[in-house]
């Protein structure tokens, strides 16, 4: 199957986020080690999509674009999903992506951010009481997410694969 | 690095710099193949880390990436990038396939396109060390070949490069008769070792 790539399509950047309410998709594109995280109100029809890069902000001591750290992007997602007539008992989200994309005799060289996304994503939407409804995450492919705000629907690319729903 | 602002004769450093590491590396592919190489001349430019992946294509497009890791005096990442179709033309010339015959990357075109990363990025770190007498070490490769944006992305954090920081490309092009390899060089380096890179050149750091 393939996607039919729509012009209206919201794009998410890498290391942001976008809210929508319905009508409206969001996507990102590339995930590698990053994470996607769909945020989805049924009821509201309000959707958020989060693309993180790290997943935890204090282990850094000079920050730049605050929302591509898991334990800052998760809450400011959250709380503009909120100001726009979201509610927080409503909210489930799903997680993508967290590959690891390298391949190599030396493993030393590598970090394993993408498990470590995973992790510090799923940690922090327990915190914030939202069930997490489904997830692709890990392994080694790259992903494109796509989020539909009417249905609650995420679709992931991946090249050289079918189209895979959450 | 971040929005480092160069002076011109530090910019031709760098592109005298990019000039001479693709030269080694077009001789080294040449002797590998036994075959006259041809290059571009390379652009060199400092680019910041989100123009990157514009430059080289979509960020879906299929991509391979070698990369390895910098010690000694220079501290950083050296990392090779070519399109899905330089990719698969590579394969060909170096295991002798008929034109056109690679289509997908199986277990030995895989080594295949590490070992001529390796390779390629290694004559590149060669020219930059005689030429500066620095000592830089560098450590066997890691690959990917996937999604541009995903590989691009995860490079830069798993081996730990702040993503706030420029971007050293060089923009190369190598032909084997009419057949063309799009390549693109990458080179992120410290601070320091940047400016001791233009100390030894006898550039004002």
């Amino acid at each position: 199957m393939e996607l039919a790539r729509n012009a209206d399509d919201i794009h998410v950047g890498i290391g942001e986020y976008r809210v929508v309410a319905n009508p409206g998709r969001l996507v990102t594109l590339g995930l590698g080690s990053c994470v996607g995280i769909g945020m989805w109100d049924p009821v509201a029809k309000i959707g958020g999509l989060l693309h993180i890069m790290l997943p935890n902000s204090k282990e850094f001591t000079k920050l730049n674009k605050v929302e591509k750290y898991a334990d800052l992007g998760i809450p400011m997602m959250y709380q503009e999903m909120l100001g726009l007539g979201a509610s927080r008992y409503r909210l489930t989200a799903k997680l993508v992506g967290g590959a690891q994309m390298f391949s190599g005799l030396d493993k030393n060289q590598l970090f394993n951010i993408g498990e470590r996304n995973v992790k510090s994503s799923r940690l922090l939407l327990k915190d914030l009481n939202i069930a997490i409804t489904g997830e692709d995450v890990g392994g080694n492919r790259g992903r494109t997410m796509y989020l539909d705000v009417y249905s609650g629907q995420v679709l992931i690319r991946t090249l050289g694969k079918d189209i895979k729903v959450l | 690095m971040a929005e480092r602002f160069l002076s011109k004769m530090q910019m031709d450093a760098l592109q005298e710099i990019g000039n001479i590491g693709m030269g080694h590396a077009a001789t080294s592919l040449s002797e590998l193949l036994d075959s006259r190489i041809d290059m571009g001349v390379p652009q060199a430019n400092f680019i910041p880390f989100d123009k990157v992946i514009e430059i080289i294509g979509g960020y879906e497009e299929l991509v391979s990436c070698v990369s390895l890791n910098l010690g000694g005096d220079v501290k950083g990442i050296v990392f090779f990038i070519f399109d899905e179709a330089s990719t698969y033309r590579l394969v060909d010339m170096l295991t002798g396939r008929d034109d056109s015959s690679t289509t997908a990357l199986d277990e030995i075109a895989t080594s295949t396109i590490n070992e001529i990363g390796n390779i390629l990025t290694g004559a590149f770190v060669s020219a930059i060390s005689n030429l500066t007498e620095l000592r830089i070490n560098t450590s066997v490769p890691i690959f990917a070949f996937d999604m541009l944006a995903a590989v691009f992305t995860s490079l830069m954090l798993e081996t730990g490069r702040p993503i706030e920081d420029s971007v050293l490309t060089i923009e190369t092009q190598l032909f084997k008769d009419d057949k063309e390899v799009r390549g693109y060089f990458f080179l992120l380096a410290e601070t320091e070792s940047i400016s001791r890179l233009f100390a030894t050149l006898g550039l004002e750091p």
